[in-house]
């Protein structure tokens, strides 16, 4: 919904309004041309920065009152006091720590996951295809669905499938009386991100898969003609390949998780330290009528994000770049 | 790396010299690999579906009672047969919001990238960079204002509120995809329709539009998977009337598994047509989720 100074300022000449006074000009049909050109792209960018710029702008605005919803009229300015408060509040600050940890994890997680398993896609085995499908189902699972399914299903003390395995196991052997632990309250974040990672590594393996297949074969035959073993041609000339797909998957990864809410409020419903920002922003807003605070947290998180976002940007470039030059 | 499927011909394995032999041997593991890390991943899924065929009273053993006999009865309790809230009204609201919102992204996405691809605007990377800056920053940042707009001109619980909004969220990703794929029609067929004296709405959806008609399938895919799955906007946004189904499903987090059965016929239900379209063009999906970028 929001958006930092990107690249491209609004204002830049794009964005002036259709309708620009018109002046005494050298060339008026080259002007007219050029509007004329950029006329298809209007109605898309003013709907963008009426409905995603306007709304940031009034929670920076909102973030400078203390405006507590149960009671409207104490509603007053107070400058970035607003501020002083998240950036000194514990909850706060633990919660951008589990989301920076939940984003770190998950992403590498099912990004080394995605390569193990798009270099066992790569190649041909007998059955392929319905592997493939099987692989992507948990991608397509509506997400509120899959954090159900693990915190009920599977994740459950009593009847979920992890510790029914555990006991089914344990009765092969002989065993009476199998650990059997409670998966939510004792690895509460790992439990989320276990769910998460389910749900990402297809989605890198499909990324990391394309990559593959874009690969020239003729490279990797005489490499090997050349004496290379496997793990050198994967070395040398896979991972290499790879990078700009790697570089991707981690760029939508993170931009996906990071504003992740579907399974921490399910799972955990942002208890035992799971909030990530997006849970608590949900949670200081819509349950503890904060609007102040709830507006200058969001702000700091976009101001965190333009971080991430620039770096992120440069590297979507780079691939754009590398495009352009072979066109 | 790659290797030739395992033989079907062992007969003439004595003809083979034995690196080869090792080396279809490897492969051969490789494969069974594949197969169970294929089947492992895909394991709660099937026991999602398995589950919501069970009674509640088979759903909740432990162990596990894989071989308890089929019923419909989650199914039948899910969809109200038993007089529970009926899951159609969000259905619909969700259908509602995700085609809407879809083919809004689409009339405002081509023409966008048609600006941004085949007659490129000045600093039209830079516009590009815009567009896609829209979506790397939380939704949180902008949620209190869209709610006390919507409180404010009476738009709460409102599908079309929903409608609007994830038009906006989807309309970046639209309009990378698109360019990426515009950018792949020859030049010279718009310039030659266009000496034709075709006009702007002529070579969009004469010229154009046929030759790209499988990119713009994928990014309708996608904006439908992306608007049928939100859940944050609509929970906070909607209450009765304009309820959408993950919301509707997130009216079961309360009830802790006790209908663990139904939990999973209502999962199965709602995630449907989501699965359908996606195993339905799985290429499409890559391509599009990866914004075109890979090929």
């Amino acid at each position: 919904m929001t958006t930092t100074t990107p690249p491209a300022a609004p204002s830049s000449p794009t964005a002036v309004p259709p309708r620009a006074p018109a002046r005494p000009s050298p060339a008026p049909g080259g002007r007219l041309r050029a509007w004329a050109g950029r006329a298809p792209l209007m109605p898309a960018l003013v709907f963008l920065v009426v409905v995603t710029q306007l709304p940031f702008a009034a929670t920076l605005v909102i973030s400078f009152f203390d405006w507590y919803a149960l009671d409207p009229a104490a509603r007053e300015f107070t400058g970035l006091a607003n501020y002083g408060s998240v950036l000194s509040d514990p909850a706060m600050r633990s919660s951008v720590v589990t989301t920076a940890l939940l984003t770190a994890t998950v992403v590498l997680v099912s990004l080394a996951l995605g390569l193990a398993l798009a270099l066992l896609m790569d190649r041909a085995f007998r059955g392929r295809g319905v592997v493939r499908t099987m692989l992507i189902a948990p991608f397509l699972i509506v997400p509120v669905a899959a954090a159900l399914l693990w915190k009920h299903a599977l994740y459950n003390p009593e009847y979920g499938l992890l510790n029914g395995s555990l006991s089914w196991a344990a009765s092969l052997v002989g065993v009476e009386r199998p650990v059997q632990p409670d998966w939510i309250s004792d690895l509460p974040l790992a439990a989320v991100e276990a769910a998460l990672v389910w749900q990402w590594t297809p989605f890198m393996m499909l990324v990391l898969l394309a990559g593959l297949q874009s690969r020239s074969p003729e490279m990797v035959e005489a490499a090997r003609l050349d004496g290379a073993g496997s793990w050198q041609i994967f070395r040398h000339l896979t991972l290499p390949h790879l990078r700009r797909y790697l570089e991707l998957g981690a760029l939508l990864g993170s931009i996906h998780i990071v504003q992740h809410f579907d399974a921490v409020f399910t799972i955990t419903a942002g208890a035992l330290d799971t909030a990530n920002l997006p849970y608590t922003i949900y949670h200081t807003f819509y349950r503890a009528h904060e609007y102040g605070l709830a507006s200058a947290a969001g702000v700091l998180v976009v101001i965190g994000s333009i971080v991430i976002a620039t770096f992120a940007l440069r590297v979507v470039s780079s691939l754009f770049g590398e495009e352009a030059s072979r066109s | 790396m790659t290797v030739t499927a395992p033989s079907p011909a062992p007969a003439r394995a004595t003809a083979v010299p034995p690196a080869v032999r090792r080396a279809r041997r490897r492969s051969a593991a490789l494969g069974v690999l594949a197969w169970l890390v294929g089947i492992a991943f895909f394991l709660p899924v099937a026991w999602m579906v398995l589950t919501s065929l069970h009674s509640e009273a088979d759903a909740a053993t432990n162990p596990p009672s894989v071989a308890a006999s089929l019923t419909l009865d989650g199914y039948r309790e899910f969809f109200g047969a038993t007089g529970g809230a009926s899951p159609w009204p969000p259905l619909i609201n969700s259908a509602m919001a995700s085609v809407f919102s879809t083919a809004a992204v689409l009339l405002l996405a081509f023409p966008a990238a048609y600006a941004l691809s085949v007659r490129p605007v000045r600093r039209w990377r830079d516009v590009l960079f815009f567009f896609l800056s829209t979506k790397m920053l939380p939704v949180v940042a902008g949620l209190l204002p869209v709610y006390l707009f919507a409180r404010n001109v009476g738009m709460l619980d409102n599908i079309w509120l929903l409608v609007v909004l994830y038009t906006s969220m989807n309309l970046p990703i639209a309009v990378w995809m698109m360019q990426s794929f515009l950018a792949e029609v020859p030049v010279a067929l718009i310039e030659a329709a266009r000496l034709d004296g075709a006009r702007l709405p002529t070579v969009l959806g004469r010229v154009i539009a046929p030759v790209v008609g499988p990119g713009i399938a994928a990014t309708a895919l996608i904006c439908f998977i992306f608007s049928w799955n939100e859940m944050l906007f609509a929970r906070v946004l909607t209450g009765v009337t304009a309820q959408t189904a993950p919301v509707f499903l997130t009216g079961f987090i309360t009830s802790q598994g006790l209908f663990l059965a139904q939990v999973c016929a209502a999962s199965v239900a709602i995630s449907l047509p989501v699965l359908a379209a996606g195993f339905a063009a799985q290429d499409k999906l890559v391509q599009g989720l990866s914004l075109g970028a890979v090929k």
